[in-house]
């Protein structure tokens, strides 16, 4: 695999605030990434750092294998969908389409007028007359059109109803079959997004806290419940993080892999399995550190 | 073909089970194509790579094999092996967890096998 991205030691001090500190970790050539993690955690310093939006304290970055910054060789190939891009006051969605067009060397300017009429986007509408959601789908279509190689959303969707959340994903999908590049991906919506992902990383607290496949992320933890004797002697000299009891029955949460042998014996003491979802995962893993918030600087 | 995944188990063993469900019950027959791993990741709204180690999961085990350029087809005496697998795994997956529901309960081997025999008369 081809590696496009690489963050090396990443850090960036804010005065006695370490919004990042020391996060390193590889984008491959053609996977969707996500990049997860409370507010707060760092996400959006990694992005600009990443994209050479900002310089970090200490640590480096390397896109497509040089450094990225004032490297428009690098830039051009790179496409980050801010959640609050300003735009042109004079600008209307016409016009921001044809400076991206520009920007972009992959741009499809059809598959951009597609995605106009999909989000129902008034072309002529003066940007600061669009409402929240449609500011947000401007910044999706682009994000999309630019079939940019690497592609970073962050935070694509404020104001974004329902259906233009699941046309969005739909349409990610479908370009991304036909035209696969390293799509970057953050969000706080998980359960809806993590289908859609095949590499998660995870800051909490400006730290990387994990980067794995999705799908073996999946197998991480599980939940047991049942009589709370059985429970307690099934989960005996098991990694348990939780307990969450309920009359004489008891749920207990374990940070490990559920293996068949297990599962086997869970059925044989008529205890109840569930693997944890990948949101539950991650609160489970976040939610532990009261003060993460505190810390971090917005994300 | 299946309609639904669940986020209980791994997604691409699900996608594997799926494919072995249709051949098993020859809605793939031998030497059919099977979708393409985009097809998968559309119909499913899941991660192409997802689908890919599902498809791939059935070539390693010799259920399907691939055509360069053209696609995966279904292996010759894929189903029949399918299907042995599937019986050494059925006292596992049913027996078993019967015989645990029926002990739990206070229902007696001879009364399990009583109950079946009814199932086979339609009662």
């Amino acid at each position: 695999m081809t590696i496009i991205a690489e963050v090396n030691q990443l850090s960036k001090n804010y005065k006695q605030v370490k919004a990042v500190d020391s996060v390193s970790f590889k984008l491959e050539e053609g996977k969707i990434y996500g990049l997860l993690g409370r507010n707060g955690a760092g996400k959006t310093t990694i992005m600009q750092m990443l994209t050479a939006q900002m310089f970090p304290t200490s640590g480096g970055v390397k896109l497509f294998g040089e450094h990225p910054y004032e490297n428009n060789k690098v830039l051009s190939q790179v496409c980050f969908i801010k959640e609050s891009q300003k735009y042109p006051d004079y600008f209307n969605v016409a016009d921001v389409l044809d400076v991206a067009a520009s920007f972009f060397e992959n741009w499809d300017a059809k598959y951009a007028d597609q995605l106009v009429e999909l989000f129902r986007l008034p072309r002529k509408r003066a940007i600061k007359k669009l409402s929240r959601g449609m500011l947000s789908s401007v910044g999706v279509i682009i994000g999309l059109a630019s079939r940019a190689p690497l592609t970073i959303f962050d935070e694509p969707y404020l104001g974004l109803d329902a259906v233009a959340r699941s046309m969005f994903y739909d349409e990610l999908l479908h370009d991304y079959s036909q035209n696969p590049r390293t799509i970057v991906l953050s969000t706080h919506l998980i359960d809806e997004v993590n289908r859609l992902l095949e590499h998660v990383i995870l800051i909490d607290q400006g730290r990387l806290l994990l980067d794995d496949d999705t799908e073996s992320l999946r197998n991480k933890a599980f939940k047991v419940a049942g009589v709370k004797d059985k429970v307690e002697q099934f989960v005996e000299g098991l990694n348990v993080v939780n307990n969450e009891p309920f009359g004489g029955l008891i749920t207990a949460t374990v940070l490990q892999p559920l293996l068949p042998k297990m599962r086997q014996l869970a059925a044989e003491q008529s205890l109840e399995i569930v693997p944890l979802s990948l949101q539950d995962l991650i609160i489970l893993l976040t939610k532990q550190n009261p003060d993460s918030y505190k810390e971090g600087v917005s994300s | 073909m299946s309609f639904f995944i669940d986020d209980d188990r791994p997604i691409f063993a699900q996608i594997a089970i799926r494919v072995e469900n249709d051949i098993i019950e020859e809605i793939l027959k031998e030497e059919d194509q099977v979708p393409s791993t985009n097809q998968f990741a559309a119909y499913y709204n899941i991660n192409p790579a997802t689908a890919a180690k599902g498809v791939n999961l059935l070539v390693d085990k010799g259920i399907l094999y691939k055509k360069r350029g053209i696609g995966m087809f279904v292996a010759a005496g894929a189903r029949s092996r399918l299907l042995e697998d599937r019986k050494k795994q059925f006292d596992e997956q049913y027996v078993k967890p019967m015989l645990q529901e029926a002990a739990k309960l206070g229902i007696t081997s001879g009364q399990v096998i009583e109950l079946i025999r009814k199932g086979e008369r339609g009662q």
